[in-house]
């Protein structure tokens, strides 16, 4: 008799967990594309316009790269997904080593996307591009400072003594940015620049905006830093005291990375997939990179205007399959460096 | 009385009277049923983890000292913090303290994730604080290192304190002020009255709360890196991040998972062998003594300056950032899906809690009923998953329910289990019980160990069925520990991100989720307003249960039920 209660709450619960099952089940998977996503930035915007203008309905569910890689693992043939995106080089190269993303064949995409920003086999292709340059405080720095051959390396010049502001060794951008100084360089030099900012007495921020106010606040001169947070920062304070020096243009070009997307290897829907990577990589490449201030991978795109004016600059060839091996190793680099 | 003056003096181990020798086989396999169902997720992880020899990192070592010391100085810091806020609310009054007794909870509604980044961006180089002081006393003050281990210690313990302040409340007034009356009237002062009475009768509540508040910090990976502390947690990320691969990471979480069994070892040494148990139902608690002058006002300042930095300033913070964002686009506010993700995010939390609740009702009463070692282990391992980052118990879930379906199709079941992690919320809610069985079981048992075992023993030798016994007895009696139990484990679940990330289907977003998303982009502006959202809902649970102690305290000054 007393024992009601608990079991009327455990009935109930059973009946509200089973529909709560039913619900999502059937509610799932509407649209006509799933795509699991690691970039953010306003892909709503993006999606809808390619809608409107295809009639392909596009849901996506936005996640942290490698989880949702595992996630895409574990779920193998029964995933709803059909596209993969995500941000960082290193990471399409996995996926595509993993053997999650499928070979797409595509003139289309052959000739919008350069050939260093997509996989040779087209298990996945680069839609948006970043720089990873240097910014400084205008009040406090001369550009003509700067060693314009190899600008990250000359950071480890002792006039830049007390005066540097970096991302923590934990942040992918760091990780990759040292990677690519690992595939220039080799591992020692890139250990001896390291070595450098650390005994340059770096101070470690958390997060690109927290660089640049510091900048903007004079408590660092110099740091390094993701073109499109200064181009964002801009819009909303145009009286910023942070300006951009693109960096080593006499030298191997400054270091970019890319957000990509390739066709999910179980996706029941490969066709409007490619579509998708297609117009996205053409006809949808404003849409897609422009609210975040990336630049467009199709070299017959403009970029808009508050990035138009950063100038043109040379870009470092991107090596995906170095990003995704060396990553390990710029990780170990930097805890060996004492780089926090 | 005569049973009250043995409370009072811990005594050597007296040996907690056997209902039945073998418990009961039902209650039994229930308890091990629930404890295999829990373990499995964790399990596949550590398999995975012994079965790899991925390389580990290179500072490893240095990695594991910074979690010691990060684990020490935070369950210290939380210990004299909850501990103290707790008897200080409890044993004075000073001005504001019946708003403070609930107030000083708040700290619990702040996501980690949430209080790190606004924390720095408050205190950093940029932030007014910093500002404030150069432009007053130069560029070159000289102000602590904010990123820092100390810094994440003091502002750790400053948001997990609730934990050990709520344990520790509940058994205060839980505690029938007889022993304490005792004590006193034999001429103990209230110091020594303190710490031969009242603390040992709250020992097992105070171990709970510490037990909780470590393995929150063992866990938690939003905050340290805001820090830039690099605990092996955090370890576990980074090497899954760096080097693109999972199974090296896994090795880390098995480690992860050692400091976790050390924190459970502790906790029952700290709970000791020794059983104090009250008697009956009645509930007498403290008279509170009132405190006057200066005296007064350091009580009220002391609980205020606790509260500031794990709730007051961050509120603040996002106050003022969230009406930035409606003075420059109100339209955010109107979005239609703020409503949809809080609903989601409450249905998630109401059906964990609830589920959580029940089971850890259920072991705990099997283990009043006996059973022996197997039980009490089973018990043991049902709250080991809080102590295992969210994301590892997702990919846990991930990876038994792949071999699960698998398993079914080799079976010739066609299609296996399908989707049903990933394109429902079973998922999540598997993976969110595992987590947060633990804060529930906690404060549950933590209430029943307090009812004597002779209760439980009349009852049964009056003939009540366990069943009954758990309607009828326990559960009215352990009503405190359920109603914190629920609370926590709701509070838990709003807050919640790297499970629902993982697991969610398509279409499923919840608040935090939300916050997620715009606060990874560093849009804090936008984040600030369902920041504050999951800081309400989370503060809803906190009336509840504020409103439950007030009428409990109500109850003792009623004249006739005062007496004893």
């Amino acid at each position: 008799m007393h024992l009601r209660p608990l079991t009327t709450t455990l009935v109930g619960l059973t009946a509200l967990t089973s529909v709560l099952t039913g619900c999502s089940a059937i509610g799932g998977s509407s649209a006509d594309l799933q795509i699991y996503s690691a970039r953010h930035y306003d892909l709503e915007g993006a999606f809808g316009q390619f809608t409107e203008e295809t009639g392909i309905t596009v849901e996506f569910i936005s996640g942290d790269d490698a989880e949702l890689l595992e996630r895409l693992k574990a779920e193998g043939e029964d995933t709803p997904a059909d596209v993969f995106m995500t941000v960082d080089a290193g990471n399409l190269w996995n996926g595509a080593r993993q053997d999650e993303l499928a070979p797409t064949s595509s003139a289309v995409l052959d000739e919008a996307v350069p050939e260093d920003l997509r996989d040779a086999d087209g298990r996945w292709y680069g839609l948006a591009l970043r720089a990873r340059t240097v910014t400084y405080n205008p009040d406090a720095v001369d550009p003509a400072e700067f060693d314009a051959v190899d600008t990250y390396a000359g950071l480890a010049d002792p006039t830049w003594k007390g005066r540097l502001c970096m991302r923590d060794a934990t942040s992918a951008y760091t990780q990759s940015l040292v990677a690519s100084l690992i595939d220039l360089h080799g591992r020692e030099r890139a250990l001896e620049i390291v070595r450098g900012w650390v005994a340059n007495e770096v101070s470690i921020l958390s997060n690109d905006v927290l660089l640049l106010e510091a900048i903007d606040a004079g408590t660092c001169d110099v740091g390094i830093n993701n073109h499109y947070y200064l181009a964002r920062t801009l819009a909303e304070n145009p009286d910023l005291k942070v300006d951009l020096y693109w960096a080593s243009q006499e030298g191997a070009g400054t270091h970019v990375n890319i957000s990509g997307a390739g066709v999910v290897q179980g996706s029941d829907n490969p066709e409007d997939a490619q579509k998708l990577l297609e117009w996205l990589a053409t006809d949808g490449q404003n849409a897609f990179v422009d609210a975040n201030h990336e630049f467009p991978v199709n070299p017959a795109v403009e970029p808009e205007p508050v990035i138009a004016a950063f100038g043109d600059f040379e870009r470092m060839p991107l090596n995906a399959e170095a990003y995704g091996t060396l990553n390990a190793d710029a990780v170990d680099l930097l805890a060996e460096a004492g780089y926090k | 009385m005569t049973d009250t003056a043995a409370l009072a003096e811990p005594r050597p181990p007296r040996r907690r009277p056997r209902t039945h020798g073998v418990g009961r086989p039902a209650w039994s396999a229930l308890v091990v049923t629930v404890a295999a169902v829990v373990a499995t997720p964790v399990l596949a992880v550590v398999v995975d983890g012994l079965g790899n020899s991925a390389a580990l990192p290179r500072d490893l070592g240095q990695m594991i000292l910074t979690t010691l010391a990060l684990m020490l100085g935070v369950g210290a810091g939380s210990l004299v913090v909850g501990g103290g806020l707790a008897w200080l609310v409890t044993a004075y009054r000073f001005p504001l303290r019946n708003l403070l007794v609930w107030l000083l909870v708040l700290p619990l509604a702040m996501p980690a994730y949430v209080l790190g980044f606004v924390f720095l961006s408050v205190f950093d180089v940029a932030g007014p604080v910093q500002s404030f002081l150069r432009a007053v006393f130069g560029a070159d003050v000289w102000v602590p290192e904010v990123r820092s281990l100390p810094a994440a210690i003091i502002v750790m313990s400053l948001s997990l304190y609730p934990y050990v302040y709520l344990m520790a409340r509940s058994a205060l007034i839980e505690q029938s002020s007889g022993t304490y009356d005792a004590a006193r009237t034999l001429g103990a002062n209230r110091g020594r009255a303190l710490r031969r009475v009242v603390l040992p009768l709250a020992r097992p509540s105070l171990a709970a709360g510490l037990a909780l508040v470590m393995m929150e910090t063992l866990t938690d990976f939003a905050t340290v890196q805001y820090f830039n502390v690099q605990t092996v947690s955090v370890g576990v990320y980074l090497v899954w991040k760096g080097t693109f691969d999972f199974h090296a990471a896994t090795r880390l979480a098995v480690l992860v998972l050692l400091f976790a069994v050390a924190v459970l070892v502790a906790e029952r040494a700290l709970r000791g062998r020794a059983r104090y148990h009250q008697q009956g139902g009645r509930r007498q608690g403290f008279e509170p003594e009132r405190l006057r002058g200066a005296r007064a006002w350091a009580a009220t300042a002391l609980c205020l300056a606790a509260l500031s930095a794990g709730f007051l300033i961050p509120v603040a913070q996002l106050l003022v950032w969230a009406v930035g964002q409606v003075i420059s686009d109100a339209s955010f506010l109107a979005d239609p899906r703020f409503a949809e993700y809080l609903a989601n995010s409450l249905l998630v939390a109401g059906v964990t809690s609830l589920v959580c609740v029940g089971l850890s009702l259920c072991v705990g009463h099997a283990i009043r009923l006996g059973g022996g070692r197997l039980v009490s282990g089973a018990a043991q391992l049902t709250t080991f998953g809080y102590a295992v980052p969210g994301a590892v118990v997702g990919i846990g879930v991930l990876l038994s329910f792949a071999a699960l379906d698998a398993g079914l199709e080799r079976a010739g079941v066609p299609g296996g289990t399908g989707l049903i992690v990933t394109g429902s919320v079973v998922g999540i809610l598997y993976a969110y019980v595992i987590r947060f069985l633990a804060p529930a079981y906690q404060s549950v048992s933590a209430s029943l160990e307090k009812i004597s075992p002779t209760l439980t023993a009349s009852a049964l030798s009056l003939g009540a069925g366990p069943r009954r016994m758990l309607g009828r007895v326990h559960l009215p009696l352990a009503r405190p520990g359920v109603a914190v139990a629920l609370m926590l484990v709701v509070i838990d679940a709003v807050k919640e991100l790297p499970i629902v990330l993982l697991l969610r289907p398509f279409g499923f977003t919840t608040a935090s989720v939300w916050v997620y998303e715009l606060a990874r982009e560093n849009f804090w502006e936008k984040a600030s307003l369902p920041a504050l959202v999951i800081v309400a809902v989370a503060i809803i649970p906190v009336f509840v249960l504020v409103g439950q102690t007030r009428r409990r305290e109500a109850h003792r000054t009623v004249p006739g039920k005062a007496g004893q």
